[in-house]
C-alpha cells in the first residue's frame, strides 16, 4: 500500500437539497459523517464548507471520491453547453428524428426540442459503407470550413458523428485532427471515440450529449479542484460513473456522459457492500424521493447493468449503467380520483416545491406525503430536512377529505391508508419489475431503502412482494457519499463486431480485447491510486441469425492475466448457458452472430470494516425510547413508542407497531413486524415469528 | 359477492396491467424478426371468458391490436366454445383478418385460462410475422384482387390440445412461408409469452382469489364506461362529419371516400360510416372488426386518460353498412388495412375537433409506407428488405406537432439506418426532415422526412404500399393541410413517379440507382394567421418552413438578417384577414 491509503478519504453526494459527506480514515479506524445545504449555482463551495464541518484538514485528506448530479441536471433541466454537430452529408437530423418515437402510447400530443438545433448541426461529404470501406473520404479544409461557422454561430463545444464510423473511423479520426487545429477549447467529441457501435441514433445521441456536458462538467469539476488545490489539497477526485465505477476527474471532463447517474450508481454501490457485509448477497435498493421512487437490484454482490438509459423523451444516453428504474411515485405524488371513481397516486408531483400540502407553500392537493403526515408515520412537529419548523396536520386532512375521501365516500383516515396502499403498490409493482420478471425469487432478496423517505414505506412492500426483510443502513441519508468510499475503478468499452460466430477472426479479436485492456489499464495507473486488485470482464452481445435483441453473453474464462484467450467453443458455450437462462430453450441449426465486444477493467479499492459504523457500548432500548405517539395501521389507530435510531444498541429488538426517528430518516415498523439492530447498526426488519 | 374495496381494485388495476406488458416484453426480446422486435407489432392481454371483451391489455402493445384482439377471441369462442371444444392446455391459432381483423401477417394465438377446471378467462397473443406466403414476399401485395394472393390463411386451430403441442400444425405454416425459420422463432416467442402469462395470473389469483380479480375485472370495465360516457356528456350534442380520401386502391384508380357522421346525444355517441364508398376491388378493404378496432384507437387518442378495455366502446353504436369497403368479408383482399385504418382514425379526429377543439389535434401524416427491396445476392442467397417509414404529427391545442413520428394505430420504432445498411445491400443517400411538409396553422404540423435509397446490387425488385399521395393530411380548428407522400425512382431512362401516386409494384431497380421517399407531416391546428411572426422566423432559420412558404403560406416577411419585416408582414395579414 502506498502512502495515499493512509489519509483520509472523503466521499461526497451533492443532492438537490443536501451534499452529504462520508470521511474514511483507515490508519485511525475512524469514520464520520457530515450534512450540509446544497449550494447553487456552484456546488464546489457546499463541499468545501462540508469538509470543514467534518473536521478535517484538506491537507490530511488523499481522495475525495464525488458522485455528480451536475451533468443529470445540465441533461434535466436542458441547460448544457451550445453544442454543435459536423455530420455525413444526407443526415443531420438523424439526432432530432430520434427512432421515429413518440412521448406516449395513448394521445398524440407532445413534441421534442433535440439539444442540438438544427442550425448548429452541419454536413460535410463523407462516407463510410457498412462493411467499413471508404465510398467518400472528408476533406479535412471542408471540416474546418463548417467547424468555423459553428463558432461563428456561437457553438462552445462539438461533436463529429459520421454514419458507419462504428465500422471504420478512419473519417471521423480526420475530421476530429481536422476540429482540433482551429477548435479554440479542449470540448470536441468523436462519436466513435465514446461509442464505436452500432446504430446512429444511439451513437449520435450519446456522443453530442457528451460534448453538450464537456463545458459544464469540466468547468465544474476544474473549479472544484482549484478550490480544493487552494486550499491545500494535495490528493485526487475521482468522479463516480454511471456504471458504479470511478473514474479520475481527468477522464470525467473527457467523457461527462459516463456521469449521467453517477449519484443513484454510487448509492447501489453502497447497498450492495453494506448488504454483503450483513451476509445479504441479495437486495433491492430503494429510494423514494419527492417525485420517484428508484430501484435497482443486486444478486449474488452484483449489481446489474443496463447498455442504455433515456434521460428523458429523446434524449438516449447508451452507456453502461447500474440498472435503476425509476417510477412515478414520490413523497410528492398526488393523489385523485378519476371520474370513473379509481383512485389514482402519480404520476403527477407536487415535488418539493411546491410539496405536500402540509409544507403550506401552495398546493392544496393531497399528496402521499400528506397521508403519511394524518396518519401520525411522519412526525408533523419535527419534519426531516429542517427548511420547515412544523407540518399542517389540519391541512393535509382537508385536502383528502376533499379530493379523496368524499369522492370515494369514505372516511379521511380511509382514504389516507388507501392512498399509502396505492402508492405502496406502485411502489410494489417497480419491485416485481425488477425482481420476479426477470427471474428472481422475491423471498430471496431483502430491501434496503435508502433516501429520506423509503424507511416508512419498506414494511408495507415486504410484505405485498414477498421479500425476507427489509435492512435500514445506520446512515440511509449518507448511503450515496459512503458508496463513494468504497467505489471501484472502472473503464469499459464496447467495440460493434458484427460477424458470423463462425466467421470470427479470433487472433485480431484476442488482440483488439488485449489492446483495450492496455488502454485502460494505462487510465487506472495514471490515476495514481492504491487498488488491491485489477479485474478483466469480456463480454459478448450476441443473438442468433434473424433476431435483432441481443442477450449479454459474459466469458468468464476469456483473460489469463492480462492476455486474452478467446475461443470459438468458449463463446459458444456462454452464449448458450446466457440463451437458455433467458429465454429457456436454444435455437438448434440457425446461425449465431456476434454483435458487439464489450470489455471492462476493473481496479479494485481496498474496502473498509463497516463495523466502524456500529453503535457504541452501552446503551438500551429503554434509554433511546423518546416517547409515544398515536399511528394509524389497518383501520385504527395504534399508540406507538417513539425510539432515538442511533442510540439503540446492537442486538436491540423493537417490535412493531413502532418509530424509529434520526435526523434524516423516519423508519416505521408495522404492527405486524419487528425490528432488530444488526452488529454493524443496521436495522432489520422482519415478519414477526 | 361484496362490492370491491376501491383500493384492492385499483390495486389489482396495476398488477393485471402488469402481467400485459410483462408478456408484451417476452415477445419483443425474443422475437425473430424486427417488425415484432423493433417494431413492437405484437400485443398480448386478457379477454373475458363469454363474450372475448377486453379486459386488460399492456401497454406497450400495438394500438391497434387492443381493439381487434377481443374480435379474436370471439372467433375462438364461437367456433369451438358452443361444442365444448374448448380444454385445459388448448392453444388456438389462427389469421383470419375476416374473423379476427387486421390482416394475414398477424398470427393470433389464443389460450383458454382455467382455475379449478373452470375457465375463468383467455389470454391472447397477437404479432406480425415477416412472411406468410403468398405472390409478394412480406405480404404487401398492392395489386391483391383475393386474399389467396396476400398469403396463406389459417383459419382457427388448435395449436396445443389439452397440452400437446401439435407439430403437424407447424409444418403446414413453415411450408407456406418463405422465411420459416423466422416463423418458427416468433410463434416460440408467442408461446412463451402466453406460458408466462398463465403462470402470473395463476399466481395472482392465489393470491386474491379468483372472485375477487374476477369482480375487479368487471369493475374496471365499467368504470372505463362511467368515465367514456361521462366525457361524451360534456361534448355538445349534435351531429359532426368528416370526409377523407383513398388515392386509390391499388387496382383501379380512383379515389375511395371514407365518410362519418359522430353524432352524439347525452352521454352516448354513434360513429356512422354509411357514406362511406363501397368494397373495392383492391387490398384496402377491411373488415368490421377491424374498423371498430381503428374507432377505438382513434377514441382512445382523444379520450386519452381512460383505461384501455372494453368499456371505452361501451357507450358507442357503430354504423358500418354490409356492402361498404369497412365491412368486408373472404376473400376481398385486406392486406393493406394500415391505410384505411388511418384515414378512419383522421376522420375521427376532424369529425370531433368540432365538438371539442380542446382535445383534438390535426391529423399525423397518415400512411404506412410499406416500401420492399429484394433481390438475391452473388451467392444466391435472397434478401428482403421491407420497412415502415414515419412522418409528422398534427399540431395541437398544446403546441406544434412531432417531427418524424410513428403511426398512431403502432408505437414502432424505426430499425437505424445503420442496421439496415449492414444487413442489406443498400446505401442510404439522405435520411432527413422534410421542409414544408407540416400543415400550416397557429400550431404547425409536425415534419414528414426524406428517406433517399441507393441499390448496392446488381438489381432489385422494389414495391411500395402507401397512401396520402393525392388526399393530403388535414388540419383542424382552421389548420392547413400537410404536403403530399411522394415516392420516385431512378431507371435508366430518368426519374419516375408511379402512375397510381404511392403504390407500385414490379419496380426494377439496377445497381446505384435510387428510390426516394418523401413522406407527408401533421396538420396544423389552429388560424394560421394567429401564429406569432417570431415562430415562423423560428421555423425559416432553422428550415423548417421555407422562406417562400412564410410569406405565401403563413404571412410572414422574413428580412434579409432573418428577422421579422414586421411592417410587411402587418399589412400581408391585414388583407389575408379580409
Amino acid at each position: 500500500m502506498n502512502d495515499l491509503s493512509r489519509k483520509t478519504v472523503v466521499g461526497v453526494d451533492v443532492g438537490g437539497t443536501f451534499t452529504d459527506l462520508f470521511f474514511l480514515d483507515e490508519a485511525a479506524g475512524t469514520c464520520g459523517v457530515a450534512k450540509v445545504p446544497s449550494t447553487k449555482p456552484d456546488q464546489s463551495v457546499g463541499i468545501r464548507g462540508g469538509i470543514g464541518e467534518g473536521g478535517v484538514e484538506l491537507g490530511a485528506i488523499g481522495t475525495i471520491v464525488h458522485g455528480t448530479t451536475v451533468g443529470t441536471n445540465a441533461l434535466l433541466e436542458r441547460n448544457g453547453a451550445r453544442t454543435g454537430v459536423i455530420t455525413t452529408t444526407g443526415f443531420r437530423d438523424v439526432l432530432e428524428m430520434r427512432r421515429r418515437d413518440r412521448p406516449q402510447t395513448w394521445g398524440l400530443w407532445g413534441s421534442f426540442d433535440p439539444v442540438v438545433p438544427r442550425d448548429l448541426r452541419l454536413e460535410v461529404d463523407e462516407r463510410v459503407l457498412a462493411d467499413g470501406s471508404v465510398h467518400t473520404a472528408v476533406d479535412p479544409d471542408a471540416v474546418k470550413q463548417v467547424a468555423k461557422t459553428l463558432l461563428e454561430r456561437g457553438a462552445e463545444s462539438v461533436c463529429v458523428f459520421f454514419v458507419n464510423s462504428y465500422a471504420n473511423d478512419a473519417n471521423e479520426k480526420v475530421a476530429l485532427e481536422a476540429v482540433r487545429e482551429i477548435w479554440p477549447n479542449p470540448h470536441i467529441t468523436a462519436s466513435s471515440v465514446i461509442l464505436p457501435e452500432i446504430r446512429e441514433f444511439e451513437r449520435g445521441s450519446t456522443a453530442s450529449l457528451n460534448a453538450y456536458l464537456q463545458p459544464p462538467v469540466g468547468n465544474y469539476l476544474e473549479r472544484l479542484e482549484d478550490g480544493l488545490r487552494d486550499g491545500g489539497f494535495g490528493g485526487q477526485v475521482l468522479i463516480v460513473q454511471s456504471n458504479g465505477g470511478v473514474m479520475s476527474a481527468k477522464v470525467a471532463r473527457e467523457l461527462p456522459v459516463r456521469t449521467a447517474l453517477s449519484g443513484p450508481a454510487a448509492g447501489v454501490i453502497a447497498g450492495a457492500y453494506i448488504a454483503e457485509a450483513a451476509g445479504e448477497p441479495n437486495i433491492i435498493t430503494c429510494d423514494m424521493g419527492g417525485t420517484s421512487f428508484d430501484v435497482s437490484l443486486v444478486a449474488d454482490g452484483q449489481s446489474a447493468l443496463s447498455a442504455q438509459t433515456s434521460i428523458d423523451f429523446g434524449m438516449v444516453v447508451r452507456t453502461p449503467m447500474i440498472e435503476i428504474t425509476t417510477i412515478g411515485a414520490g413523497g410528492g405524488s398526488i393523489a385523485s380520483v378519476d371520474r370513473g371513481g379509481l383512485l389514482q397516486v402519480g404520476p403527477e408531483s407536487a415535488g418539493s416545491d411546491p410539496g405536500p400540502v402540509c409544507y403550506g407553500l401552495g398546493n392544496t392537493r393531497p399528496t402521499v406525503t400528506d397521508a403519511n403526515v394524518v396518519m401520525g408515520r411522519i412526525n408533523a412537529e419535527r419534519p426531516i430536512g429542517g427548511k420547515l419548523d412544523r407540518l399542517d396536520v389540519e391541512a393535509s386532512k382537508e385536502a383528502i377529505r376533499v379530493h379523496v375521501a368524499e369522492p370515494l365516500g369514505i372516511e379521511v383516515m380511509e382514504a389516507a391508508e388507501a392512498i399509502v396502499r396505492v402508492a405502496n403498490a406502485k411502489m410494489a409493482g417497480a419491485i416485481r419489475l425488477v425482481s420476479i420478471e426477470r427471474g428472481h425469487d422475491p423471498k430471496t432478496f431483502t430491501a434496503m431503502p435508502f433516501g429520506g423517505g423509503g424507511s416508512l414505506h419498506t414494511g408495507a412492500l415486504i410484505k405485498e412482494v414477498g421479500l425476507a426483510r427489509a435492512l435500514v443502513p445506520r446512515y440511509p441519508g449518507v448511503t450515496s457519499a459512503l458508496g463513494c468510499v468504497i467505489a471501484d475503478m472502472r473503464h469499459d468499452r464496447v467495440q460493434t463486431l458484427n460477424t458470423m460466430l463462425d466467421m470470427l477472426d479470433l487472433s485480431a479479436l484476442n488482440k483488439a480485447v488485449e489492446e483495450i485492456v492496455i488502454e485502460a489499464e494505462g487510465l487506472l495507473d495514471g490515476a495514481n491510486v492504491a487498488f488491491e486488485g485489477i479485474e478483466r470482464l469480456v463480454e459478448f452481445d450476441m443473438l442468433y441469425l434473424g433476431q435483432t435483441h441481443t442477450v449479454s453473453v459474459p466469458v468468464p474464462d476469456a483473460m489469463s492475466g492480462s492476455k486474452s484467450a478467446l475461443d470459438t467453443v468458449k463463446i459458444k458455450t456462454a452464449f448458450e448457458e446466457a440463451y437458455k437462462a433467458t429465454f429457456g430453450s436454444l435455437l438448434d441449426g440457425i446461425g449465431i452472430r456476434v454483435m458487439n465486444l464489450r470489455v471492462a477493467v476493473i481496479g479494485t479499492r481496498p474496502k473498509f470494516d463497516l463495523a466502524l459504523l456500529a453503535p457504541s457500548e452501552g446503551g438500551s432500548v429503554d434509554a433511546s425510547r423518546t416517547g409515544a405517539r398515536q399511528i394509524w395501521f389497518d383501520g385504527k389507530w395504534w399508540d406507538s413508542p417513539v425510539y432515538d435510531r442511533l442510540s439503540l444498541p446492537v442486538g436491540a429488538e423493537v417490535p412493531g407497531p413502532a418509530v424509529l426517528e434520526q435526523a434524516d430518516t423516519t423508519i416505521l415498523v408495522d404492527p405486524d413486524l419487528t425490528g432488530t439492530v444488526d452488529s454493524y447498526g443496521n436495522f432489520v426488519i422482519a415478519r414477526k415469528a | 359477492m361484496a362490492a370491491l374495496d376501491p383500493v384492492t381494485l385499483a390495486v389489482l388495476k396495476g398488477r393485471l396491467e402488469q402481467i400485459a406488458d410483462e408478456m408484451d416484453a417476452t415477445l419483443f426480446r425474443s422475437a425473430f424478426n424486427p417488425i415484432i422486435a423493433e417494431a413492437h407489432d405484437a400485443s398480448h392481454g386478457l379477454y373475458h371468458a363469454e363474450t372475448g371483451e377486453t379486459l386488460v391489455q399492456g401497454k406497450s402493445g400495438l394500438p391497434i391490436f387492443v381493439g381487434a384482439m377481443s374480435f379474436a377471441v370471439k372467433a375462438v369462442i364461437d367456433k369451438f366454445g358452443a361444442t365444448g371444444g374448448i380444454s385445459e392446455g388448448d392453444v388456438f391459432i389462427f389469421n383470419d383478418p375476416y374473423e379476427g381483423g387486421t390482416h394475414l401477417s398477424d398470427f393470433k394465438l389464443v389460450q383458454p385460462f382455467y382455475r379449478d377446471g373452470k375457465l375463468f378467462c383467455f389470454l391472447a397473443s397477437v404479432g406480425h410475422w415477416h412472411d406468410v406466403g403468398g405472390n409478394v414476399p412480406g405480404n404487401y401485395n398492392p395489386v391483391a384482387t383475393e386474399s389467396f394472393q396476400e398469403g396463406m390463411m389459417i383459419p382457427p386451430v388448435k395449436l396445443f390440445s389439452k397440452g400437446e403441442l401439435r407439430q403437424d400444425v407447424i409444418d403446414i405454416m413453415q411450408a407456406n412461408s418463405r422465411l420459416p425459420g423466422s416463423l418458427y422463432g416468433d410463434l416460440n416467442g408467442q408461446i412463451n409469452a402466453l406460458r408466462l402469462g398463465n403462470d402470473r395470473l395463476g399466481a395472482l389469483l392465489g393470491e386474491y382469489g379468483a372472485d375477487i380479480v374476477a369482480g375487479a375485472m368487471t369493475e374496471l370495465r365499467d368504470r372505463a364506461g362511467q368515465l367514456m360516457r361521462s366525457l361524451i356528456a360534456d361534448m355538445p350534442d349534435g351531429r359532426y362529419s368528416a370526409d377523407d380520401f383513398l388515392d386509390n386502391d391499388g387496382i383501379v384508380d380512383e379515389p375511395l371516400r371514407i365518410a362519418l357522421d359522430i353524432v352524439i346525444e347525452g352521454e352516448s355517441m354513434t360513429l356512422d360510416f354509411s357514406r362511406t364508398s363501397p368494397a373495392c376491388a383492391g387490398p384496402v378493404n377491411i373488415s368490421r372488426s377491424t374498423a371498430i378496432a381503428s374507432c377505438y384507437v382513434a377514441l382512445k387518442h382523444v379520450f386519452k386518460d381512460v383505461p384501455a378495455n372494453a368499456g371505452v366502446l361501451e357507450p358507442i353504436t357503430f354504423v358500418i353498412p354490409d356492402d361498404s369497403l369497412l365491412s368486408v368479408k373472404a376473400p376481398k383482399p385486406v392486406g393493406g388495412y394500415t391505410e384505411t385504418i388511418l384515414r378512419i382514425i383522421d376522420t375521427v379526429f376532424v369529425a370531433l375537433s368540432t365538438a371539442a377543439p380542446e382535445m383534438v389535434n390535426g391529423c399525423a401524416y397518415g400512411t404506412i409506407n410499406a416500401l420492399s427491396l429484394a433481390g438475391h445476392r452473388k451467392n444466391g442467397q435472397r434478401w428482403v428488405m421491407f420497412s415502415f417509414f414515419g412522418g409528422g404529427h398534427g399540431g395541437n391545442p398544446e403546441g406544434d406537432g412531432l417531427n418524424h413520428g410513428n403511426a398512431p394505430i403502432s408505437t414502432a420504432t424505426i430499425p437505424p439506418m445503420e442496421i439496415l445498411e449492414a444487413a442489406y445491400p443498400v446505401r442510404f443517400t439522405q435520411w432527413a426532415l422534410r421542409p414544408d411538409s407540416g400543415g400550416a396553422g397557429r400550431h404547425r404540423g409536425g415534419l414528414g422526412a426524406i428517406y433517399e435509397i441507393e441499390l448496392l446490387e446488381e438489381k432489385a425488385d422494389v414495391f411500395l404500399f402507401g397512401e396520402r399521395g393525392r388526399f393530403a393530411p388535414h388540419g383542424v380548428v382552421g389548420g392547413g393541410d400537410a404536403a403530399l407522400n411522394t415516392f420516385t425512382y431512378e431507371q435508366a431512362d430518368g426519374t419516375h413517379t408511379p402512375p397510381m401516386a404511392s403504390k407500385m409494384v414490379g419496380i426494377k431497380l439496377a445497381q446505384g440507382q435510387k428510390v426516394r421517399l418523401e413522406t407527408p407531416g401533421g396538420g396544423g391546428y389552429g388560424d394560421v394567421l394567429e401564429r406569432a411572426p417570431g415562430a415562423v422566423a423560428e421555423d425559416v432559420r432553422l428550415g423548417y418552413v421555407s422562406a417562400d412558404a412564410a410569406a405565401k403560406t403563413y404571412r410572414t416577411i422574413i428580412a434579409g438578417d432573418g428577422t421579422v419585416d414586421t411592417a410587411a408582414t402587418e399589412v400581408l395579414r391585414a388583407e389575408s384577414a379580409q
